[in-house]
């Protein structure tokens, strides 16, 4: 009992609370640390990335990387959600524990440059042997947030028109019109129970991607000189068109449908036409989830009335956390992931890169179907760098926009919902200039 | 007079202590001493013990609660740590003057918790009732029972996803077979609501049976004798004795539920995503939040909205338990 009571004098009660109180705070600030020296080098290189195809190809490669830096990597792949949720708590908290960030260029860089959390690469691709030009002109551009470059594009896209050819033969090949489209996507409904002409996406949010190439090929487009281009003449035509096609020729509950979920309609043979990005292309060959492996065929953004414009823009791009301590390493890691070599090898597998180098060469180029390559091409030629408004808010501006979109395949007017889409539109870009401005 | 009594008692009590304390004053012992020594160290390893637990509430409840709550009074937008202005209660004002998605979210809110928790009660209840007494394969049945409790929301989200899917689902081949036409179930804007509803209640009415069977477990069996000799009947005994017995029970589980189905949100952001789906169907306020925080980057007004949430839930658990206790009383 002495001892006890000696140790829990008022001094030794004291030297207690303060050595509790200093433990704890010394966790505190070593956890909350945002700064400090370089670190060891045991620690692991940390990349956050996609769980995507061009990932998984550079994570099997990862060991070269390793070697080359001599440094370990620790390579975290997530769903597109998971990885946004990840960056926004652990950015928000100048967090070291990432260095390389996988970034959509049209969702969040704009925002995370905003913030701060994407380190200026400026100087860093300026560098002749990554050549910097080599990279196609609209991802390239998608890249640079007030005049700084904060991200590399890894992995492009286009939407490509995905049909069955056992089905179109006898309507004269695959629809080159939105027109035609629509016609097809009626006949081959009427045909056969159970089987839709045409199956897309159709959520609210999810659509608006998908939508902006019907959107432009109507002559629209989201921003006009600043202002709401939704509640244009044009826009409303594309929405018009776009519910149409989905309320007459579209599966039950396309509302509730993004990529996961009308996927599977066109790879279970069930639809005839499927408009969506050409980087999918592989679920529709792949014998374990494809019954359309012999009949599927590829054809570019069919043409409305401005003509076909499909988007071409940057999907996924690689930067720099602010708050990273091996930004230099980093560095290291996108110039070996995104450079030239790196990038054809990956387009030799059919993940399409975006160094125009690698579109030139026909040997990159074997891996995809040759109709497809050629819609891709054309796609690329004719693409829109953008397939979402370039706001800060980029999830509310989506849902703003892809409300008429709902309404259309809901098979409500879509008008009376186009004027107060737009009005609230007009609103939302005023503010979002506030933020951009402040 | 029981007062008078604790009033002499007390004062005998503090006579006896100021008697040992002039004794120890006036005759210092070893042992006096070592015994208050002891009493000190006593009080103070209380204090030291309860240092770890008060020091986990204040970092881990009172500080995201309090720094909420300041939050809630800015404009901050984009970063939490960014730029931001304190603008009084206009983000209160801003989301309680929303009857876009604001009021339709607190509404969905209530009328997901009180569908679902009704009929979970309802079924939970009557599945207590029929398993009070042994029956043959009873453990297999609680065993079965149970399984839905052990899987995750995001999990069972996308099972019933699979399940129901409008064009592939089994379900809808199921209804098929049996001669009854199609539904879209959650690809429907209608129908979303009510079928989570459904699946709320397949994931937790045997909670509220394994909680009422050991309610009804502890219940006295004299009371329900007394009613049978008396000849009331199966429902009567039911209504008018096990009922009322079975109330404190009732209550406790109605408001734990409640709170755990206010706030539901794995299920739902898996089932529809962000939003509660293309036109807000199953956007609760839970789901609100998440979306201004997440996808908006609207910090200070999603943290109004969730000071707001906080007080709604605390108020259904003030207006659960006086019920409860009215009941009971």
């Amino acid at each position: 009992m002495s001892t006890s009571s000696q140790l829990l004098s008022r001094r030794a009660f004291g030297k207690l609370a303060a050595g509790v109180a200093a433990t704890a705070g010394a966790g505190a600030l070593s956890a909350c640390a945002g700064g400090g020296g370089k670190p060891s080098a045991d620690a692991p290189l940390r990349i956050m990335a996609i769980n995507h195809v061009w990932s998984q190809a550079v994570k099997r490669s990862i060991a070269e990387f390793e070697e080359r830096v001599g440094r370990r990597v620790s390579m975290t792949l997530l769903t597109a959600d998971q990885l946004a949720g990840s960056y926004n708590v652990k950015l928000n908290a100048s967090g070291t524990d990432v260095d390389v960030m996988m970034v959509r260029a049209l969702q969040e860089q704009l925002l995370f440059g905003h913030n701060g959390w994407l380190a200026d690469l400026s100087d860093r691709v300026a560098d002749d042997r990554f050549a910097w030009d080599d990279f196609q002109d609209a991802p390239r551009e998608a890249s640079v947030t007030a005049g700084k470059v904060l991200s590399v594009p890894v992995v492009t896209e286009r939407p490509a028109l995905y049909y069955r050819k056992d089905l179109v033969a006898d309507l004269g090949g695959p629809p080159r019109t939105l027109e035609a489209l629509m016609e097809g996507a009626r006949e081959l409904t009427r045909r056969k129970d159970g089987f839709y002409g045409y199956v897309g996406r159709g959520q609210r949010s999810g659509a608006v991607s998908q939508w902006s190439s019907f959107l432009y090929s109507y002559g629209g487009d989201f921003v006009v000189d600043g202002k709401s281009g939704i509640g244009s003449a044009e826009a409303v035509a594309a929405y018009e068109y776009y519910g149409r096609l989905l309320a007459g020729s579209g599966p039950p509950g396309a509302t509730n449908m993004s990529l996961e979920q009308a996927l599977p309609v066109f790879a279970q043979g069930k639809a005839a036409f499927f408009v969506d990005a050409d980087a999918i292309y592989s679920s529709f060959l792949d014998p374990k989830v494809s019954r359309v492996r012999e009949t599927v065929g590829f054809a570019p953004f069919p043409a409305g009335p401005a003509g076909a414009k499909p988007h071409n823009i940057p999907s996924w791009s690689l930067g720099i956390n602010t708050f990273s301590r091996l930004r230099d390493e980093a560095w290291e890691f996108i110039r070996w992931a995104a450079g030239p070599e790196m990038s054809a090898a990956l387009q030799k597998e059919g993940i399409p890169g975006a160094r125009t180098s690698v579109w030139s060469d026909p040997k990159t180029l074997s891996a995809f179907p040759p109709q497809l390559a050629e819609a891709m091409r054309i796609n690329a030629e004719r693409g829109v760098g953008h397939d979402r408004p370039r706001v800060l808010q980029v999830g509310r501006a989506r849902d703003i926009v892809g409300r008429p979109l709902v309404a259309g395949i809901l098979g409500q007017s879509v008008r009376p919902v186009v004027r107060d889409a737009d009005a609230e539109f007009a609103d939302f870009l005023v503010r979002d200039n506030r933020h951009k401005e402040s | 007079m029981p007062a008078t009594e604790t009033t002499e008692t007390r004062g005998v009590a503090a006579d006896d202590r100021s008697a040992t304390a002039r004794t120890r004053r006036s005759a210092p012992s070893r042992g006096g001493r070592r015994q208050r020594t002891f009493e000190q160290a006593n009080r103070r390893l209380k204090w030291a013990m309860l240092a770890p637990a008060v020091l986990f509430v204040g970092l881990m409840i009172v500080f995201p609660l309090v720094f909420t709550l300041n939050l809630s009074l800015t404009d901050a937008f984009g970063a939490v740590n960014a730029d931001s202005a304190h603008i009084g209660l206009r983000n209160f004002g801003d989301a309680l003057g929303d009857t876009r998605r604001f009021w339709p979210a607190a509404r969905r809110t209530l009328v997901f918790t009180v569908g679902a928790v009704a009929l979970e009660t309802v079924l939970g209840l009557a599945l207590a009732m029929l398993m009070r007494k042994p029956f043959k394969g009873m453990r297999w049945v609680r065993t079965v029972l149970i399984i839905p409790l052990l899987a995750t929301p995001v999990a069972i989200g996308i099972l019933w996803l699979l399940i129901l899917d409008p064009t592939n689902g089994i379900a809808n081949h199921l209804l098929e077979a049996v001669g009854l036409p199609r539904q879209e179930f959650l690809g429907s804007v209608g129908q979303s609501l009510p079928t989570l509803m459904l699946i709320d209640v397949w994931q937790w009415t045997p909670m509220m049976t394994l909680l009422l069977l050991a309610g009804l477990t502890t219940l006295p069996e004299e009371p329900e004798e007394a009613a049978l000799m008396d000849g009331a009947n199966a429902w009567q005994r039911f209504r008018h004795v096990i009922l009322p017995m079975l109330g404190p029970t009732l209550a406790t589980a109605l408001v734990l539920r409640a709170v755990d189905a206010l706030k539901t949100f794995d299920l739902l952001y898996a089932t529809k995503g962000a939003g509660g789906g293309s036109d807000f169907e199953v956007e609760t306020l839970n789901v609100y939040a998440y979306g201004l925080t997440f996808d908006y980057q609207e910090y200070g007004l999603a943290a109004a909205v969730l000071v707001l949430f906080t007080l709604f839930i605390i108020g259904v658990v003030v207006l659960l338990r006086r019920r409860g206790g009215r009941k009971n009383a």
